[in-house]
């Protein structure tokens, strides 16, 4: 039995302790200990992003970080983007442009856009390419990821004005 | 309104997208083992003894399998080779764990099972394995040369399988030639890499001697067969499900691997569930992948540029098993005519044995090379002709009223390859109208005034989808009035549930959401093949619809006798049957399951079957032929080699669209595979065979800011094979793309001669090809 | 993948953790993470200590200091290129980062993480050479000052003993309205570069180049500075022959090779991207001149 700690943290807005390996890896933590199973391990070297969550408010690999390193921060998965019941808009809009296929990398994919289309709500094509270059997605080419997020843009933009 | 041909939102989507997906590694059962890998780090040597004693010794580590401890079926066979083929010289294919010889890096050598992942791992560690290295083929042109070292100890070479493809008179082709061109090419393929690896859960009963393995793969039936003929049990005894998502699957999780036999047999010998989770180093070393092919071809034309004959050799690196047989060279060499009128071919195919992991179908099966040998050959006939490579390609279509047309070809059951349908011209022109390829050479002189370096290029494709035998499907209106569907073939995002439900709904009259779909599981379906070669909506498509109507005239029979009404005055809408135009005098759906599922003693009336479900089976006569067009702007740095895409333009013939949207889907996905392959993924090896690129940061698969937008046209020449007239849609975006993404590069670069002959473009190879030109200009 | 047994611990000060670094055997710092968790999920580094300086405030901080940004070595790369500080004075820094990682990557990875992983191909590195930085190191038995010249010892070698910890980059800001470029070639958007040139310059009222810095990546086991370059441009009028001609000194670079380039494809790309970086800094340095 590996080295452990106690920890506590905010996972989407409930306060979760727990006595952890200090070894696991958040991602880890949170599929197994957690069963928050909506965030996905693809490659467990940073790279792919499927494991990508919000670490008070901020997309990271979850895959890159200790459990233990969470203890006292907010993380935020897919379950806690998503709504008690039906979609919220971001995800209806992958739902209206085909933005997924096998949805394995979605959940990375969702947590990635959430923290871009904050801090830029009305951006370009370009713009979201480049927010999304963290996320490999092996189905879909892109194309729908990007018309889901230009289209949520432009329908929050509409609802501005 | 009809269902099927419309763009209905996937019933997939909302639980994948909030994070409610189950995928093999979300499944938790009670009791469950973990599982690592001990592998071999040599690409080839002898196994001459195995300690386990530290390994055991770890608190946490219940079990370290040898090939010695598997049960004795397991020692006794190898792996099931898949599709066996009389040219193969050596079928060899895996033990479930290496007894005396490894012959890749990365072949399984022992199964540590553990509390936990990393208690697993820190045991493979300690398991001491006293190896002697052995020489190894690396390089499979090398591996042919007399005296070469051998992959396998015992065999005196490394070819696998030597046989021709050939139909026509090739001497009288080339005798009477005008010209005869020839060319060498190097065509490297990457692999599958879904973004989730593999992975299996096995949990044995003891008490019935029941096994059920939840397993990603693409062929749950297949997988079932080949674990009871190897074990000598009854199918019956086995249930492989695959989860209701998988994390995408491109050919690789098609196949069976030694870890699945693996996890069974500890969970059998353990008596407690174990799950094995593949990891992304793993992925590299272990699952199957395409890699390389050698092709020496020459073309015979006449002097107007048709095509007269093809001719030549190729050598297709197999790794050091042969798990799929030959399937992967076969189909490229067989796939090389393509669109065109070719009267004669003979391709030499040499199958090699190297010390790497095997190769067996990855999204495109070979065509994708094949595909760039004959578009390669129809760029060099324009060049030598000067003809526009639009026109050359124009000038050997094979015309729509030459439907059905027999290639000359055969296919692998022995049958002649027959094109059933397609208009190859057309697919072309929309798609150089869809690029505007008319207006181009105007732009690309435009850009070479600026100093940049535009090229546009092209490439046309013919792909053998929804090949047979069937795929079933059953249909059953359950008592609580629901619809459910459940199929052998099991999907890895294509959006199977979705398209099925549109097709049920149709005949049903009722909502897709409201169908429940349960793929992959052979405990829903008897018999099953898999989720391959672009063939589901072809196969199991028609099932579905022949079992949703026969499941309709046993709703309509039944109402028939509760309404005491004629079955032609019903009408079957909203989960509800009733009289035509009265549509309050009527039954639901549970109530007439009710009355069909029977009450003890009451005896159905005459004509009514009990249960309002059926299972189809429906069996296409051959193969059905989809066809595309992509044409691909880039941009080349000069300095670099840094390729840019511009502009990427398909034309698409599937046939009919059940969901325009999800085939739009396909297409897009597969470009992007086609544009890894062209300018990205290459999976290296050392001269020691030892993979190089065992990372995402050293195997480049493409980004969002590497794969452009894609227009897309869409031609729908419906099949007569099916009576849906659907064909396959999975491979054909990524079959022409490494072909036309080369051709423009070319184009491109075209003011200094460059030639292009080799796929994945890379910048470096660019500037080899530019210096190459230069010097070449220089001896000039 | 799954990290080999280790201990955890985590200092609260820059005093205390130094004081574990003398203490333990076989320790490794953990900054961001961004590159050493990936190696011990590999199981490549398998240290028995892990020192995780996340919590310590002293050495988040960025602070103009005179002529100088210091940069705590905790600085998230995403802070960094958030700072209005960075945004002002130092804009090579800014253009460098949007090319390091992805969004994901720099929230969490460090300036100090990034020179002390000291990748061939890192941005960071090039950057702070062209900046003229001072790494600031500490360990129990005192602070020692650092050149960035000195900073690499060989392969992904910095100049750090085992018990030493980099706490702070110390980097000298150009004159407002000074020219910069980063531009690199990488195989996809946000892998390290196969070379890539950081570039600053400064130009006199006749238009003749003032002061200029030029500094390689991917192209040696640290990066590389072209001084020589340099001084011969100093007092040069610019012009596209010029910086050809001057980009040539790139070409004796050693180069590095791997699987994705060749020892001499990336001599032609640091030629290339000097070139390059010259040019864009001088439009820039010409566009800023008062």
């Amino acid at each position: 039995m590996g080295e452990r700690r106690d920890i506590t943290l905010t996972v989407n807005g409930a306060s979760v302790s727990r006595d952890v390996e200090v070894r696991w890896t958040l991602v880890d933590f949170l599929r197994h200990e957690l069963e928050l199973t909506g965030t996905h391990v693809g490659c467990e070297h940073g790279v792919c992003g499927a494991c990508t969550v919000l670490i008070d408010g901020r997309s990271a690999r979850s895959c890159l970080m200790l459990a233990v390193q969470a203890d006292g921060h907010e993380v935020t998965t897919v379950e806690g983007l998503s709504p008690a019941e039906g979609l919220s808009p971001l995800q209806q809009a992958f739902v209206d442009n085909h933005g997924l296929q096998c949805g394995y990398c979605t959940p990375g994919i969702l947590c990635t856009l959430t923290e871009f289309l904050e801090t830029n709500p009305d951006p370009s094509e370009e713009e979201i390419r480049i927010a999304l270059s963290g996320n490999l997605c092996r189905c879909t080419g892109y194309q729908g990821i990007v018309d889901a997020a230009l289209a949520y843009a432009r329908s929050n933009k509409g609802s501005a004005e | 309104m009809s269902w099927v041909g419309s763009a209905v939102p996937r019933v997939e989507d909302p639980a994948l997208l909030s994070g409610k997906g189950r995928f093999v590694d979300d499944l938790q059962v009670p009791n469950m083992l973990h599982a690592a890998v001990v592998r071999s780090p040599y690409a080839h040597a002898r196994v001459r003894g195995i300690d386990k004693g530290a390994a055991l010794a770890l608190p946490g580590v219940h079990a370290v399998l040898t090939y010695e401890d598997l049960p004795e079926p397991f020692r006794e066979s190898r792996l099931l080779l898949l599709v066996p083929n009389p040219a193969i010289r050596y079928p060899v294919t895996y033990y479930t764990l290496a007894k005396d010889e490894v012959c890749f890096a990365g072949e399984a050598v022992a199964f540590v099972i553990a509390d936990d992942r990393y208690i697993a791992e820190d045991a493979a560690e300690l398991v001491d394995i006293d190896y002697e290295p052995l020489p190894m083929a690396s390089d499979c042109r090398a591996a042919l040369a007399p005296g070469a070292a051998v992959a396998h100890a015992d065999r005196p070479d490394n070819i696998a399988a030597d046989f021709p493809i050939a139909y026509g008179d090739i001497d009288a082709a080339f005798a009477g030639a005008a010209h005869v061109f020839t060319e060498s090419i190097f065509a490297h393929r990457g692999g599958g890499h879904a973004i989730e690896c593999r992975g299996i859960v096995a949990a044995h009963d003891p008490v019935g001697d029941n096994m059920t393995l939840w397993v990603n793969t693409q062929s749950p039936h297949m997988l079932r067969d080949v674990y009871a003929k190897m074990m000598g049990v009854s199918e019956s005894r086995i249930r492989v499900i695959a989860p209701a998502d998988v994390g995408g699957g491109f050919g690789p999780k098609g196949m069976y691997y030694q870890e699945h036999f693996c996890a069974a047999a500890a969970a059998r010998l353990l008596g407690r569930p174990v799950k094995w989770i593949e990891d992304r180093r793993e992925n590299f070393l272990s699952t199957y992948q395409e890699r390389d092919q050698h092709w020496d071809v020459e073309v015979a034309v006449d002097a107007e540029g048709r095509l007269r004959g093809v001719r030549g050799s190729l050598i297709h690196d197999a790794g050091a098993y042969l798990p799929w047989g030959i399937i992967t060279p076969f189909i490229s060499a067989t796939t090389v005519p393509g669109p065109y009128v070719l009267p004669a071919y003979h391709m030499n195919l040499t199958v090699v044995f190297t010390n790497k992991v095997a190769t067996t179908p990855v999204r495109g099966a070979g065509r994708p090379q094949a595909a760039f040998v004959m578009e390669r050959l129809m760029d060099r006939i324009a060049r030598e002709l000067d003809l526009d490579p639009v026109e050359v390609r124009r000038r050997n279509f094979i015309q729509p009223e030459q439907m059905p047309y027999s290639v000359g070809l055969v296919f692998r059951d022995g049958s002649p390859v027959v094109y059933d349908s397609g208009d190859y011209p057309a697919c072309q022109e929309k798609a150089i109208a869809l690029a505007d390829y008319e207006s181009f050479r105007e732009r690309q002189a435009e850009a070479r005034q600026a100093g940049r370096y535009i090229g546009i290029g092209l490439g046309s494709y013919v792909e053998g989808t929804g090949l047979g035998p069937f795929e079933g499907v059953s249909v059953k209106v359950e008592m609580s009035g629901k619809v459910a569907v459940q199929t052998g073939a099991a999907p890895q995002g294509q959006g199977h549930q979705t398209m099925l439900a549109q097709i049920v709904a149709d005949q049903l009259g009722v909502k897709p959401e409201d169908i429940a779909v349960t793929p992959g599981d052979t405990g829903g379906v008897g018999i099953g093949i898999g989720t391959f070669a672009s063939r589901i909506t072809a196969n199991a498509g028609p099932s579905a619809q022949l079992a949703a109507t026969g499941v309709r005239e046993k709703l309509v029979r039944a109402a028939a006798h509760l309404l005491e009404a004629a079955e032609a005055d019903l009408d079957v809408a909203d989960g509800r049957v009733f009289i035509k135009g009265v549509p309050d005098h009527g039954k639901t759906f549970a109530e007439i399951a009710t009355f069909a599922n029977g009450m003890p003693g009451f005896s159905l009336p005459g004509g009514v079957t009990p249960g309002l479900d059926e299972t189809a089976y429906f069996t296409p006569e051959r193969s059905t032929y989809a066809n595309g067009a992509h044409v691909v702007e880039v941009e080349v740095d000069i300095e670099t080699g840094a390729v840019t895409i511009l502009r990427y333009s398909t034309a698409h013939d599937c046939g009919a669209m059940i969901n325009p949207k999800m085939v739009d889907g396909q297409v897009l996905g597969g470009v992007a595979h086609g544009v890894g392959n062209a300018l990205f993924e290459w999976m290296r090896y050392d001269d020691d065979a030892q993979p190089q690129t065992v990372s995402f940061g050293e195997y480049l698969i493409p980004m969002a800011t590497d794969v452009p937008r894609v227009d897309q046209v869409h031609i729908q020449t419906p099949t007569p094979l099916n009576p849906l007239g659907v064909k396959g849609a999975g491979e054909g975006g990524t079959i022409p793309a490494i072909a036309a993404i080369a051709a423009a590069v070319e184009d491109a670069l075209s003011p200094f001669g460059v030639h292009i002959t080799q796929t994945p473009v890379t910048p470096p190879y660019i500037l080899e090809r530019l210096d190459a030109a230069k010097r070449t200009e220089s001896l000039g | 993948m799954k990290p080999a047994p280790f201990s955890y611990h985590r200092p609260e000060s820059i005093a205390e953790a130094v004081a574990m670094m003398a203490d333990l055997d076989d320790a490794k710092i953990l900054a961001g993470g961004q590159s050493l968790m990936a190696m011990m999920n590999f199981r490549y580094l398998a240290p028995d200590h892990i020192v995780d300086i996340n919590r310590i405030p002293e050495l988040t901080e960025i602070r103009e200091e005179g002529n100088t940004i210091r940069f705590g070595a905790m600085v998230r790369q995403r802070d960094a290129a958030d700072s209005p500080i960075v945004q002002a004075r130092c804009p090579l820094l800014i253009e460098a980062l949007s090319l390091v990682g992805h969004m994901q990557t720099r929230n969490r990875g460090t300036v100090g993480g990034s020179l002390s992983h000291l990748d061939p191909s890192a941005e960071m590195p090039a950057v702070f050479s062209a900046l003229d930085a001072v790494l600031h190191v500490s360990s129990a038995c005192g602070e020692r000052e650092i050149p960035i010249g000195e900073w690499a010892l060989g392969f992904m070698m910095p100049n750090l003993e085992p018990d030493e910890l980099l706490i702070g980059i110390t980097a000298l800001c150009w004159p407002v309205g000074h020219g910069y470029a980063f531009l690199e070639m990488a195989r996809r958007h946000g892998d390290f570069a196969l070379a890539g040139a950081a570039a600053l310059m400064t130009l006199s009222g006749d238009g003749t180049i003032e002061r200029v810095a030029v500094a390689l990546t991917g192209v040696d086991t640290g990066p590389v500075r072209l001084e020589e370059m340099e001084a011969v441009l100093v007092g040069r009028k610019p012009d596209r022959a010029l910086f050809a001609d001057a980009a040539k000194a790139a070409e004796s670079v050693a180069g590095i090779e791997d699987v994705h380039a060749s020892r001499d494809y990336r001599r032609r790309l640091a030629v290339v991207y000097t070139r390059r970086a010259l040019t864009l800094a001088h439009e820039r340095a010409a566009q800023g001149r008062p």
